[in-house]
C-alpha cells in the first residue's frame, strides 16, 4: 500500500460532474437527439407463454411514416444448445430476451419492433403487426414451475435427465454438516419466501443509434458498461466490434439492472434498415414488465449451535427465479449467506428455476440479500434459543483472517468483527424501546470484484491533469478518482479533470458492477499516475542535466536531491508541462490491466421499527449501518452507498413486490402500485464507516456499493419479531400481511 | 392533426411553440424547446423527475398538457442558476453529496426551491412530506433532506 498523506484522499470534494448535474445540463440516455432521427417502438407479447407460428408485418410496413420493421429473423440466430458466454451472460439467452424467437416467454416479451417518423406512428404500426400465437399454459411462481405437471418452458433444459424448469444448480460443501448438527445443542430449521423486486432506477432504458452507409455504428445509451453495449450489440447484430462506437451517456441509476442491454441491438438494426438514426425510450410500464427484476425465492435454512454459542453446522437450500431464461444469482445466495461466519460444516445448495416472467437482471449484490435473509433470521432464532445477545452470538462466530469459506477462499485481513463491535458500542444499541417497537440486527457479505480496467492520465500543456477511465460513473466515482490523482501528484484537486471515455477513446473496461469500479480504476489510475511522475522526474533531470534518480517528486514539484540538493530551484507541474515538447514530447501514460485482489466486504446493520397495529404499517424509526469500507476515498459518497442500500433494503423488506394477475400479467407495473420508499417513509440513515484497508490495494480500497443491501431484509424481519413477538417468514412485510398476521380484518372489507 | 400554437413564458423569457393536443408540457419542454433538464421517469406523476413550476405552483410536467401552458409562466431547472451563480440549493447539494446518479436531482431541486419559497424554516418532517413526490433510488434521501435544511438555514441567515 502507498503511504498516504490524506490531503485529498478522505476529503468530501465536489464531484467533477457536479455542476452539470444540478443545472439539468448533464446528458442522460434520453437527452440526445440527431438530425433526421426517427423513433423505434417494441411490440410486446400479450401472452405469458405462446409459440410464435408466424409474424406478418406487411400492414405495419405499409403504414405511411414507417421506415423499418424487424423481428428475430433480422438478428444473429444462436442455437439453444450451444453456449455463447459473454461475462456472466449467455448470448443464447440475451438474444431471446431482446426479441422472442421460438416462443414468447412472458407477458411483455418483445416480439417485433418498428421505426417510424414519430413515436405515435411507431406505436400505431406495432398494433398492425399480426402475430400468430399458439397460446400455451404458463407457470409464474416457483412451486408452479417445479410441479410434476408444470408447463415446460424450454425443451432443451434438462434436470435429472428429464425436461424441467430447473435450469441449473450450484453446491458449496465444507466439512460434514450431519456430524455438525449432531454436535449441536440447538438446531433450528425454517423456510422462507421473498418476492421479485425491481432495481427501480428512475431513468428508463433509452438509446440513440446511428448507422452510416459504410456500416459505422454509433450508440449513445446509458448503461453500466459501454464495452458491454458494444460487445452485446456486436454479438446480437453481427456488426463487428471495430465498427461500433458505444458512447456512455450519464446513467440515471442501474443497481445491476443496466449490466445488460435490451434496446441498442434492436435500434442498430432498425437504423441500418431505415438508413436513419433511431431513438428508443422505454416507458416505465415497459421497464417494470420487461426488464430486471431480481429473483423471487424460496429457501430453507438450518443452523445448529452449542449452548456456549459456537455454531456447529449450517445448511441452506435456495430456489431462485431466473425469469423466462436461465441464469439466476444462486451463486450470491449460496455463496454469501454463511460467509460472515467461521463455521466448520456448511452445505449450501441453489437451484435456478425458469418460469414465465421477465428474465432477472443483476440487482446490487445479486442473490446475497436473499441468502442472508434466511440465514440471518435463523441465526437470530438460534441466538434467542441459547439465550445470547444476537450481536454477541455473531461476534463469537465471526469470520476473521484465516477463516475458510464454504465457497472456497481463505479470508485475508477483514474488518467484520469490527463492525459488530462498533454496533455493540454504538448508542443506538442501548436506546430503550416502547410498545410495538423492536430492534433487529443482521450482518452481510458480498464478494466484490476486480477485473479489466483501463486509464489514461495526461498532463496538459498548462500543467493540469486529464484522467480518462472506462467506467460509467453511477454514484460519484469521478470524484474519488480525482481525489486519488490529486493526492498522488501532490496538486490541488481542482486541477484534475476526470472523464469517462467511450469505446473508441479508452481501453477495454469491464462493467460498473460488482462493487469493482473504484477498486479497479484506482489501481490503473495509480499505476498511470506513477508512470507520469517518473516521466516528470526524468524531464526535470534532463533540464538540470542530472541523473533521474537524483530527482524526487514532492508536493506537486520536482526537486533535486543528493549532491544536487539545492542546486536548482524546484520545477512545478506547470513549468514541466510548458516545457514538455522541448524535453521529449507530450507527458502522459496509460494502463490496461486485469485487476486482482478485490477482497470481500462485510457489514452489520441495526434497525428499530414500530408496528402500527391498526394499519399494519411497519415504520423504521432508526437505522444504523456499520461497514468495513477499506478506505473511504470520498467519505460522503461511501456513506451514500450505505444509505442507499439500506433504503432499498427497507423497500424490499416492507413493501416492494411484483404482483401478478391470474392471466400471468404484472398487475403493478408503475411507481404508484410498486411502492418504493419515498422521502416521508424513512428516517435519517446513519452510516458508520470502519476502515480496515484492503492489503491488496494501493489505497486499501474495498468495494462498498453492494454489501449495504445484504443485511437489511433480515435486520428488519428480526426487528419486527421483537416488536410483535411474532416472526414473519416471507417478504414483504406489507400492511395486508402484517394485519393478517395480527389476526385483524382489513379495514373496509 | 393540426398543431396548436401556444405562447408562454419559460424561465422569464417569452417562448412560443406548436404542439399536438395530446402532447404533455414535458414532451414540449424536452422536445421542441430543448430543455432536457426535466426528466421522464414514469410519465404518470409518480416520480417527480419532471417537476417544474407553473405560475409558481409545483407540478409534474408530464401531467400538464402542453396547451395548458398558454399565457402561463413556467420555471424549470434550467432557470434556477443565475448566470454562472448556482442557486444556494444547487451549491449545497454539491457540497453535501446529495446526489449520486443525478437523474432525480433537477426535479428534487425544483421541488425544494418551491418549498423554501413557501416555508423558509421547514422541519425535517415538512421537508420529507414536501419531497415525498420526488423518488430517489440512490441516496435514501438522507443527504437530500440535510442539504435542504442546511440551505434553508443559510438563506435565513443571509436574509437577516
Amino acid at each position: 500500500m502507498n503511504e498516504i498523506s490524506n490531503k485529498w484522499i478522505g476529503r468530501n470534494t465536489i464531484r467533477p460532474d457536479g455542476a452539470e448535474k444540478v443545472t439539468g445540463r448533464a446528458a442522460y440516455a434520453a437527452d440526445t437527439n440527431m438530425p433526421g432521427m426517427i423513433w423505434g417502438k417494441v411490440l410486446r407479447s400479450p401472452h405469458p407463454h405462446a409459440r410464435i407460428r408466424g409474424i406478418d408485418t406487411s400492414k405495419a410496413e405499409a403504414l405511411p411514416g414507417v421506415k423499418a420493421v424487424v423481428t428475430s429473423q433480422d438478428f444473429v440466430d444462436f442455437p439453444a444448445d450451444k453456449p455463447v458466454p459473454l461475462g456472466i451472460q449467455d448470448m443464447r439467452w440475451m438474444s431471446r430476451n431482446m426479441l422472442a424467437r421460438e416462443k414468447a416467454l412472458f407477458h411483455g416479451h418483445p416480439v417485433a419492433a418498428v421505426a417510424a417518423v414519430d413515436e405515435r406512428t411507431a406505436a400505431e404500426a406495432c398494433a398492425l403487426i399480426e402475430v400468430d400465437y399458439e397460446v400455451l399454459p404458463f407457470a409464474i411462481e416457483i412451486d408452479d414451475a417445479i410441479a410434476p405437471d408444470a408447463p415446460i418452458l424450454h425443451d432443451f433444459v434438462q434436470f435429472d435427465g428429464k425436461p424441467s424448469n430447473i435450469a441449473g444448480k450450484l453446491e458449496h460443501k465444507l466439512g460434514d454438516v450431519d456430524a455438525g448438527f449432531a454436535e449441536a445443542d440447538v438446531v433450528i430449521e425454517r423456510s422462507f419466501t421473498t418476492r421479485p423486486v425491481h432495481q427501480g432506477y428512475i431513468e428508463p432504458h433509452a438509446c440513440l443509434v446511428s448507422v452510416e452507409p459504410d456500416g459505422k455504428t454509433t450508440v449513445w445509451s446509458s448503461s453500466q458498461g459501454q464495452f458491454m453495449v458494444r460487445a452485446m450489440t456486436a454479438f446480437l447484430t453481427g456488426i463487428p466490434q471495430s465498427k461500433i462506437r458505444a458512447i456512455p451517456a450519464e446513467i440515471g441509476g442501474g443497481f445491476g439492472g443496466k449490466t445488460i442491454c435490451y434496446l441498442e441491438p434492436v435500434a442498430a438494426i432498425l437504423a441500418r434498415k431505415s438508413g436513419k438514426p433511431v431513438k428508443m425510450v422505454m416507458s416505465r410500464e415497459e421497464v417494470m414488465r420487461a426488464t430486471g427484476p431480481t429473483s423471487g425465492s424460496k429457501s430453507t435454512v438450518k443452523i445448529g449451535a452449542k449452548k456456549d454459542g459456537t455454531i456447529t453446522a449450517a445448511q441452506g437450500v435456495w430456489y431462485l427465479q431466473a425469469g423466462c431464461l436461465p441464469g439466476s444469482p444462486i451463486r450470491g445466495a449460496a455463496g454469501c449467506a454463511f460467509a460472515p461466519y467461521d463455521i466448520k460444516n456448511v452445505y449450501a445448495l441453489g437451484y435456478d428455476v425458469v418460469s414465465n416472467r421477465s428474465k432477472v437482471a443483476a440487482y446490487r449484490a445479486p442473490g446475497a440479500p436473499i441468502g442472508a435473509y434466511a440465514a440471518e433470521c435463523v441465526l437470530d432464532e438460534v441466538a434467542e434459543a441459547i439465550g445470547m445477545d444476537p450481536l454477541a452470538f455473531r461476534l463469537k462466530n465471526a469470520a476473521r483472517e484465516g477463516t475458510k469459506l464454504a465457497y472456497g477462499p481463505v479470508l485475508p485481513r477483514i474488518g467484520y468483527a469490527e463492525t459488530i463491535e462498533a454496533a455493540q458500542k454504538h448508542p443506538h444499541y442501548a436506546v430503550p424501546l416502547g410498545k410495538f417497537q423492536g430492534r433487529g440486527v443482521a450482518s452481510g457479505y458480498w464478494f466484490n470484484a476486480g477485473g479489466e480496467s483501463s486509464a489514461q492520465v495526461n498532463i496538459t500543456e498548462d500543467g493540469n491533469v486529464v484522467v480518462t477511465t472506462g467506467h460509467p460513473d453511477i454514484g460519484g466515482s469521478r470524484a474519488s478518482i480525482a481525489n486519488i490523482t490529486a493526492e498522488l501528484l501532490g496538486i490541488d484537486y481542482n486541477r484534475v479533470s476526470v472523464l469517462i471515455g467511450d469505446t473508441a477513446t479508452i481501453g477495454y473496461s469491464n462493467l460498473t458492477g460488482g462493487s469493482r469500479v473504484l477498486f479497479a480504476s484506482a489501481m490503473v489510475v495509480t499505476e498511470s499516475t506513477e508512470k507520469v511522475i517518473e516521466q516528470l522526474k526524468g524531464r526535470a533531470a534532463q533540464i538540470w542535466g542530472i541523473a533521474p534518480d537524483q530527482v524526487v517528486w514532492e508536493n506537486g514539484e520536482a526537486r533535486p536531491i543528493g549532491e544536487h540538493s539545492g542546486n536548482f530551484p524546484s520545477m512545478t507541474l506547470a513549468e514541466l508541462g510548458a516545457k514538455a515538447n522541448a524535453t521529449g514530447g507530450p507527458i502522459g501514460s496509460g494502463t490496461q490491466s486485469n485487476t486482482i485482489g478485490a477482497e470481500g466486504g462485510f457489514a452489520t446493520h441495526v434497525v428499530d421499527v414500530e408496528v402500527d397495529v391498526d394499519l399494519g404499517i411497519v415504520r423504521v424509526l432508526r437505522y444504523t449501518s456499520f461497514q468495513d469500507v477499506g478506505r473511504a476515498i470520498h467519505p460522503a459518497y461511501v456513506e451514500g452507498q450505505m444509505q442507499g442500500g439500506a433504503a432499498q433494503g427497507i423497500g424490499w423488506a416492507l413493501n416492494e413486490e411484483y404482483i401478478y394477475d391470474k392471466k400471468g400479467r404484472v398487475d403493478n407495473p408503475g411507481f404508484l402500485d410498486y411502492r418504493m420508499p419515498v422521502c416521508s417513509d424513512l428516517p435519517m440513515l446513519d452510516a458508520v464507516m470502519i476502515e480496515v484497508p484492503n492489503p491488496k490495494h494501493p489505497q486499501g480500497i474495498r468495494g462498498v456499493g453492494e454489501v449495504p443491501l445484504v443485511p437489511p431484509l433480515a435486520a428488519i424481519s428480526n426487528a419486527v419479531y421483537r416488536a410483535l413477538g411474532k416472526r414473519f417468514y416471507s417478504l414483504p412485510m406489507s400492511p395486508p400481511k402484517v394485519l393478517e398476521a395480527l389476526d385483524m380484518p382489513m379495514a373496509a372489507e | 392533426m393540426a398543431k396548436t400554437h401556444v405562447s408562454t413564458t419559460i424561465n422569464g423569457d417569452p417562448r412560443e411553440f406548436l404542439c399536438d393536443p395530446a402532447d404533455s408540457l414535458l414532451d414540449v419542454l424536452r422536445g421542441p424547446l430543448g430543455l432536457t433538464g426535466a426528466k421522464e421517469g414514469c410519465g404518470s406523476g409518480d416520480c417527480g423527475a419532471c417537476s417544474v413550476t407553473l405560475d409558481g405552483r409545483l407540478v409534474c410536467a408530464c401531467l400538464v398538457l402542453a396547451v395548458e401552458a398558454e399565457g402561463h409562466e413556467i420555471q424549470t431547472i434550467e432557470g434556477m442558476a443565475t448566470g454562472d451563480h448556482l442557486h444556494p440549493l444547487q451549491q449545497k447539494f454539491l457540497e453535501m453529496a446529495a446526489l449520486q446518479c443525478g437523474i432525480c436531482t433537477p426535479g428534487v431541486l425544483v421541488a425544494a426551491k418551491s418549498l423554501l419559497e413557501r416555508n423558509p424554516d421547514p422541519s425535517e418532517t415538512e421537508v420529507r412530506y414536501w419531497l415525498a413526490g420526488n423518488l430517489c433510488r440512490c441516496t435514501g434521501y438522507d443527504k437530500i433532506v440535510r442539504a435542504v435544511m442546511e440551505t434553508a438555514a443559510d438563506m435565513r441567515e443571509a436574509a437577516r
